[in-house]
Parts: C-alpha cells; sequence; structure tokens
C-alpha cells in the first residue's frame, strides 16, 4: 500500500506498511537519518518532526496518517525562525552528545513559529517532552530567548 | 587510518579529504610508547601521502592547509573531540578554523589510554589528563618539522622562524609559508628527539572558549551516529533477551516472527534470539510476535525490597576494611554526643539518549564494527574471541555516540558481543548487521549502578569538634570478574566501592571503612561518576547532620574539617562566596545547602537552593558549582559539563531507580523511569578555579555533589533529612 505526502517541500510517495511509523520510513525508506529513535513511545522527542507546521513525534505517528500532508524534518528546515533557532544553538554551544539535538531544534523551532516572544513558562510547555540525557536544557532555553530576540531585528 | 564509509550522507569536507589523501606515499610517523610519564619515540612505517604529512599517529596536514587531529577517545558529549583538537593546534600553532577530527582505529599500541594501562578506551573522565603531554608532544614535533622545512627552503635557521595560525614566518626576509605548502618537504624531515613545549602563558588556544568542533553538526542533523549507518544488503536485528537475569533459552518458535513480511532470518545466539529483517520496523514486529520458552532455573528472582533487607542485615556483620585510621570503636564510646544514619541508593540505568546499537560485517577472516565504542580494544578482543579471529582482524570505526554515562564501556562488550553473535550465526557471511536496542531493552537489559546501602555512625566531643566516624558499605563490586580484578581488587575491596569514603577528605582522627561485596545475577557497571554517586551522597548528607548535632552551619563545619585539603577548601569557599552562602535561613519553604567532592582528582563544590511547597514538591531554584580540573582547556566545555553533570546528577536523585519485582524490571520506559525535564532544570551557575596545574576530569565530577546538596538544602527548607534514594514522592514528603 502506498502513502503520499510532500517531504521537506517535496512530494513522495512511500510503498510500506501503513502502520510503520513515520519516524522508519523517513529514516529508512525516505533515506533522511537526521531525526532519531530514542524511545518508541513518545515519551522523549528525540524524533520531533513537523507535521504541516506542528511539532509531532513521529515515532508513533503511522505513515497512514501523513497521507497528503506536509511533513518537515531536520534536514528540510527552512524557514526564518528555524535559522534562528540553528543559529543560536551554534552561538550558546547548546549540543553535547547531540543525539536529542535534532528533536530539539524541531521542537523550538515550532514554538517560535507560533509565538515570536516566548516566556520561560511557554518554554518549559513546549520543551518538556525533549528528554535531554547530557541535560544541556540551560542552553536550550537560553538559545530560544536568543534566537526569539533575533527574530525581532 | 579509520574510515567512515558507511556514511550516506552528502560528502563531507572530512569525507573528502579522507578520500583525497588515500594515494599513499613514503613518509614517517612517531609511535609513542608510554609507561606512566616516560616516553620513547620511534620512527615506523606511515601513512603520509603524496597531499598530505602524517608526522606521528596523532594528526596530519593536507596540502590543502587541513589539519587532521586523530582522537583515541570516543565523543559521547563530554567534549573529547574539541579538547583534543586543542592540545594539538596548541601546540602546532595550527589555524584553528583549518582543524577537523578523525576517529582513531582501535590500537593499544598507538593509541592506549595511560589511565587504564594498554588498553584503548574512554572513561573515568580521563581524556584529557591522559592525553595532556602526549598531545603537546605530538603537535610540537610536527611543528618542530615544519619549521625545519621550511628553513632549509629558504636557507636560514630554524632560530630566525616564528609559526603562527597554520603558516611559518621567516620576518627577516618578510617569507612566508602556509603548513600546506610545507608537507612534503616535512615529510622528509627527521623527527626531533626532543621539543620544547610552550610556556603556558603564551597559549592561544587552551584557556579559550573556542566553539566545539562536532556543534554544527548536531544542530543540522548531520552528525553520524551508530543509528545512521547504513551500509549495501545491511539488515537490522532485534534480540529477545530473558525476562530474568540468569535465564536462558529453552526453546524457541519462530513460525508467527517468520511470517511478518520483511523478517529474514530468526538465529538462537548465547543471550537469546535474534530477529533479522529488512528494517527496524519489521524487526520489531517479528520480535513481538517471537514464542521463546526460557529456563529461568538459575535466574535472580528475588525483588529489590528483598535485596536491601538482606544488606541491612549484611551491614551489621563484620567486613574486610577499607580504611582504619586510629580507633573509631572507643572513640565512638568516648563520645559525648554520637548520631548515626542508613543511606539505601537504588540500581539505576544509564538510558543514554542513543539506545545501544552497532553495526557488524563479519566475514570468515575479518570483523568490522561500526559503534559509538568507548572501549574500543577490549571490544575488539572479545569481538575476536566470539568470531574466532585475531585481534588484529577486527577493525571497529568509533562514531558519535549518543551519550553513554559510562554505559557503552563494558568489560564484557555487551552490545558489541551480541552483535557479533548473531552475525556469525548467520553464517559469518559478510552481509552487514545492524544490533539496535530498544528503549525497554535498555532499561530491562542491566548493567546497572549497582544498589548500595550505608550505614554511618559519628561522634562529637564537647566542643562539637568531629571524633569518630564509622561507615559500612554493602553493594556488589563494579570490578569483581572482570579482567580489571586482579589489579584492581585487593583483599576484599573494590576501591570503585569506596571511593569518595575511605578518600574522605575530612580530618578525623579515628575513622573506619568497611565494605561488604554481594554477589548474584543482577549485571552491574560504573555509572557516570562511578563510586562517588553513592558515597558522595552518604558522606555529604551525613557530614551535614554532624554538623547540626555540632551546632554549625555546613559550610563553616566542613570548611575547619579541611584546612589541610586547600584545594578542596578553595572550592567549598568559592562556591559559597557567589552562592551568598550565610548562617541566616533563607525564607520559608526555602533551604539551601551545600556539598563538595573530588572525583577523578577534580573539586567541585556545589551550594543548591530550593523551594518546597506544603505538599512536598521540591524544586531547586539554583545551583552554584565551582569546579577546580586544573588547567581548563575550553572553560566553556568545564561549565557545560558540570551543568549536564548537575542535571543529570538531579534527575537521578529525584527520580532515578530500576527495581525488580520477582526477578523482573519494573521500569519499561521514560514514563516509569524518570529523568530531569526542561522544566525540573534549575538555573546553574559555574565558576572555574584559575589553574596551571595539569588538566584533570570534568566529565563525572559534576555529578557527584548536587544530590547531597539538593537533600541538605531540602533539610534546611523542612527540617527533614532523606535516607532513602530517590527522594520521597510529594505525597509521601
Amino acid at each position: 500500500m502506498s502513502t503520499s505526502f510532500v517531504l521537506n517541500g517535496k512530494p513522495i510517495t512511500l510503498d510500506a506498511d501503513p502502520n510503520m511509523p513515520l519516524l522508519w520510513a523517513v529514516r529508512e525508506l525516505a533515506g533522511l537519518p537526521g531525526t532519531k529513535f530514542g524511545c518508541g513511545m513518545a515519551l522523549c522527542g528525540a524524533c520531533t518532526m513537523h507535521l504541516d507546521g506542528q511539532a509531532i513525534r513521529s515515532c508513533v505517528m503511522p505513515l497512514s496518517g501523513v497521507d497528503g500532508r506536509q511533513v518537515t524534518t531536520i534536514e528540510g528546515l527552512q524557514s526564518r525562525s528555524a535559522k534562528a533557532v540553528q543559529a543560536a544553538w551554534i552561538a550558546l554551544q547548546v549540543p553535547q552528545c547531540g543525539y536529542c539535538q535534532s528533536g530539539q531544534v524541531m521542537s523550538a523551532s515550532a514554538l517560535l513559529e507560533k509565538n515570536t516572544a516566548p516566556t520561560d513558562a511557554d518554554i518549559d510547555a513546549a520543551m518538556s517532552g525533549n528528554i535531554c540525557r547530557c541535560a544541556t536544557y540551560s542552553r536550550i532555553r537560553a538559545a530560544i530567548h536568543s534566537a526569539a530576540q533575533s527574530l525581532k531585528a | 587510518m579509520t574510515r567512515q564509509t558507511a556514511a550516506v550522507r552528502k560528502p563531507t569536507r572530512r569525507a573528502f579529504l579522507k578520500g583525497a589523501s588515500s594515494v599513499t606515499a613514503m613518509a614517517l610517523t612517531i609511535g609513542f610508547e608510554w609507561a606512566g610519564t616516560t616516553r620513547r619515540a620511534a620512527a615506523v612505517a606511515a601513512p603520509s601521502t603524496a597531499a598530505s604529512f602524517a608526522p606521528n599517529a596523532f594528526l596530519r596536514i593536507g596540502a590543502d592547509n587541513s589539519v587532521t587531529v586523530i582522537a583515541k577517545h570516543v565523543e559521547m558529549g563530554q567534549g573529547a573531540y574539541t579538547g583534543i583538537a586543542t592540545i594539538v593546534a596548541e601546540e602546532l600553532d595550527a589555524d584553528w578554523s583549518s582543524v577537523r577530527v578523525e576517529s582513531a582505529p582501535a590500537d593499544a599500541t598507538r593509541y592506549a589510554n595511560f589511565v587504564f594501562g594498554k588498553l584503548q578506551g574512554t572513561g573515568g573522565s580521563s581524556a584529557m589528563a591522559n592525553s595532556w603531554m602526549q598531545l603537546r608532544e605530538a603537535g610540537a614535533r610536527a611543528r618542530a618539522m615544519l619549521v625545519s622545512a621550511a628553513a632549509r627552503q629558504w636557507h636560514v635557521s630554524v632560530a630566525e622562524l616564528s609559526v603562527s595560525n597554520g603558516i611559518v614566518y621567516h620576518p627577516a626576509s618578510k617569507q612566508q609559508a602556509p603548513f600546506g605548502s610545507l608537507v612534503r618537504a616535512a615529510a622528509l624531515m627527521p623527527v626531533p628527539d626532543q621539543v620544547t613545549l610552550k610556556d603556558p602563558k603564551h597559549f592561544k588556544l587552551i584557556g579559550r572558549q573556542l566553539p566545539r568542533v562536532d556543534v554544527p553538526a548536531k544542530v543540522d542533523g548531520s552528525a553520524q551516529f551508530t543509528l545512521d549507518v547504513v551500509l549495501p544488503g545491511m539488515l537490522v536485528a532485534l534480540l529477545k533477551r530473558p525476562p530474568l537475569f540468569g535465564a536462558t533459552v529453552q526453546s524457541f518458535d519462530a513460525g508467527a516472527a517468520a511470517a511478518i513480511p520483511g523478517v529474514v532470518k530468526v538465529v538462537q545466539v548465547p543471550h537469546g534470539v535474534a530477529v533479522l529483517a529488512t528494517g527496524f520496523w519489521a524487526a520489531k514486529q517479528g520480535r513481538d510476535a517471537l514464542a521463546v520458552q526460557w529456563d529461568d532455573s538459575n535466574a535472580e528472582k528475588r525483588s529489590s525490597a528483598a535485596i536491601m533487607d538482606e544488606y541491612r542485615r549484611i551491614a551489621e556483620q563484620p567486613a574486610p576494611s577499607a580504611r582504619n585510621d586510629g580507633d573509631s570503636a572507643q572513640a565512638l564510646r568516648n563520645a559525648h554526643k554520637t548520631l548515626s544514619a542508613s543511606f539505601e541508593f537504588p540500581f539505576l540505568a544509564h538510558a543514554p539518549m542513543e539506545p545501544l546499537d552497532a553495526v557488524v560485517k563479519l566475514t570468515a577472516s575479518s570483523c568490522e564494527i561500526w559503534a559509538g565504542d568507548q572501549f574500543q580494544t577490549i571490544d575488539q578482543a572479545n569481538a575476536a574471541r566470539i568470531a574466532g579471529l585475531d585481534p588484529k582482524q577486527v577493525s571497529i570505526h568509533t562514531l558519535y555516540a549518543g551519550g553513554s554515562f559510562g554505559r557503552r564501556a563494558n568489560p564484557e562488550s555487551d552490545f558489541i558481543v551480541e552483535a557479533v553473535s548473531i552475525a556469525k550465526a548467520c553464517g559469518a557471511d559478510g552481509i552487514p548487521i545492524k544490533l539496535q536496542w530498544t528503549r525497554e531493552d535498555d532499561l530491562h537489559g542491566g548493567l546497572y549502578r549497582p544498589m548500595y546501602y550505608h550505614k554511618l555512625e559519628a561522634g562529637l566531643d564537647e566542643k562539637g569538634e568531629l571524633t569518630a566516624w564509622r561507615h559500612v558499605i554493602v553493594g556488589q563490586s563494579i570490578m569483581a570478574d572482570t579482567l580489571f580484578a586482579p589489579i584492581m581488587v585487593k583483599d576484599g575491596i573494590d576501591p570503585t566501592s569506596v571511593e569518595g569514603a575511605a578518600t574522605i577528605a575530612y580530618a578525623i582522627p579515628n575513622l573506619s571503612v568497611n565494605l561488604a561485596t554481594t554477589k548474584f545475577p543482577v549485571p552491574i557497571l560504573w555509572w557516570r561518576v562511578v563510586g562517588s554517586s553513592h558515597t558522595t551522597f552518604a558522606v555529604e548528607a551525613f557530614i551535614d547532620e554532624a554538623a547540626t548535632a555540632a551546632g554549625e552551619d555546613g559550610f563553616t563545619f566542613r570548611r575547619k574539617l579541611l584546612e589541610h585539603q586547600p584545594r578542596m577548601k578553595a572550592v567549598l569557599e568559592l562556591a559559597a562566596e557567589k552562592a551568598g552562602w550565610s548562617k541566616d535561613p533563607m525564607p520559608k519553604g526555602r533551604g539551601r545547602g551545600i556539598a563538595v567532592a573530588e572525583a577523578f582528582k577534580t573539586f567541585v563544590a556545589q551550594v543548591a537552593e530550593v523551594s518546597v511547597d506544603e505538599a512536598g514538591h521540591v524544586k531547586v531554584d539554583r545551583i552554584v558549582c565551582a569546579v577546580d580540573c586544573g588547567t581548563a582547556i575550553n572553560p566553556d566545555i568545564v561549565a557545560a559539563q558540570m551543568e549536564g553533570g548537575i542535571g543529570f546528577g538531579l534527575g537521578a536523585v529525584l527520580y532515578g531507580q530500576i527495581t525488580l519485582k520477582d526477578g523482573r524490571v519494573e521500569q519499561d520506559n521514560f514514563n516509569s523511569y524518570r529523568v530531569l525535564r526542561m522544566n525540573e532544570m534549575p538555573k546553574v551557575e559555574v565558576y572555574v578555579v584559575p589553574s596551571a596545574e595539569a588538566p584533570t576530569g570534568v566529565g563525572e565530577p559534576g555529578v557527584a555533589p548536587v544530590g547531597p546538596a539538593v537533600a541538605n538544602a531540602i533539610f534546611a527548607a523542612t527540617g527533614k533529612r532523606i535516607h532513602v534514594l530517590p527522594f520521597p514522592k510529594p505525597s509521601a514528603a
């Protein structure tokens, strides 16, 4: 059975089990490995992608659920706020092991798309689903504030 | 050199350079053999090329001016790649923007970690400490050969030349030559016997907050982890392991698993039954469908509560001595005031974000491994043993590790051995196999930080001075029955069980530490900061109780006992000063606490500020951290490791526990094995003590004091001491 959707701006059709989680379809069938596997149960956020602009956990999203929709992964980030997030991540030297950071960047850029001046509480709400075992949380928070500032300019 | 040919992503500059240097030409390299601090340099055949200069095992300079530093340590988040590159680039006077890092192949002769002896591996916060002089010399020798080459070209003496940012200058004639233009000539220069290292006051890179070399790729998703390795024809394997520790496969029925589309094979290995498929999802479904009967006759079937009950009884029995100063029993009898407490610590999982994984390509004569490999030559030896090969036939590509916290370095090489066993069971047919653990596999799979029980007693004299200290520790030994046991375990004492307790820094005239080592089939391992993950909590929480009994505040009481420990005392004072430590209590519902530790020769003190509401919800508001790690090669990475260690340690004391119920692990995933999340991260301030001492480690020590600092702050806020980890849930607090 095939599923057609738009992946990082380009139409794609994948012939696969419609129950296969989007994470594995994108990683193994579409060949985009930037999105990571951490828990398989939407508990850690390492697999965060954007579906029609919303941050979602791709490890529990069946492939059939994205039929006809727009999926963006870390490889396809283009928006001004996403670029601001990535620049702030570099400026503040956020990553350590780096494995969760694709998901962190995806959650943070989805937040800034909707909220250009997030408070600490907004950041807690948007980012608490993304675990970082290296505990880079202080820098993630600072980087989101920094990215928000840069978007004002 | 190791080539990460498994890369599936667009060719990077690194990959291009590696390709460009594949045409070998004659050259030379230096192999260092280190024994303690003595060194012998010997010229051996080398991988310099027509396009590059590889003066020794640790760097290569390209005709394009690129400097590739070869890292013998894994990059698992601790910043090792950046630290290693900084040390080499400093003595080389390289242009930092042209420095790249590549992982070394597994080779104990060239890439041993001196802290471990003749093994290549990363751990014990030793990467910088053991690389420091080795890499400074490697950089300095390369620089000397480049300078000699330029001097010969220009017919001037080397004394007239200077080097800066990857360019050799002759100021008198205004000639200059970038490194890349000198690579062929430099490769022909003799290796200098002696080189002069820089005076630290001339350091340009060491001590600066250079950006990490790995950050850009970790922000755009292009950093390659083992999860991302794709090889032609590769199969993904998931392994069904026994539900109880010590159980084995009795029989299995592969029928339902084999019927799942995409499942290719089902094979039995010593550790369980593996399902191999064309992708993860099919392998996962296949494993879910697999029916296995287990033989649990030799399995551990107790619950963790029963194990702790037994530990309490064992703590009352005589046990081997780890330290005995004066007469603690007599001093306790004579004390004006005595106090006692016990502390209980659970099993902890490392739970790195990247679940364990390894890719193996096994043939009759070779074994190629891709992994976030932390213990290269032990993994190489274990893989060779399983495969029936010579270790020389096993090559390892060390990739970025998605966290480890100790998990990926283990004497049994568990996940590597599993992957090789599966490849062997498949016929060693050269088909690449990626073994992928799930989060459930990770939490159920053992190699936990052991459970421990600590019993402490202390005595004070009339003046409130600490005269007696008796400490008994009960728990499994991490080193027992490993290849490290003959060197490490002496007279029944595994030093990793008592470090931080037997090495207590406080001046106490009568002091005893005893260790009762238990043995049962739950597999255990070092976990970030190893023994100090429990000993520091027990010592620093109990010394706080002693301070209260003496009528003093935690800072003043500790400070008096550290007069003979200048570096420890200095971090204690610095943390207290920066935190605005005061004997006066904070407003109602708030409290501050302090703790200090030495781990891996690094000194760390932390002051915690907490708020506790009426229901008992603890919010850690602020941690002020002072650290003395000798020379801070990169102060921003030092700060990052303290921040991360604090978050890691805080999550463990607040929530971390693996529990057994009739032998079964009760935690499955991050819902039941809680770790720290964004909303729980305190404000952290880190102060690095300026120092010219040799660098010591920073990956682990920041973890040690946070738990007791927070527990002591909770006492200040509530009057309640915490003796059982993790901290009580709010309803019970």
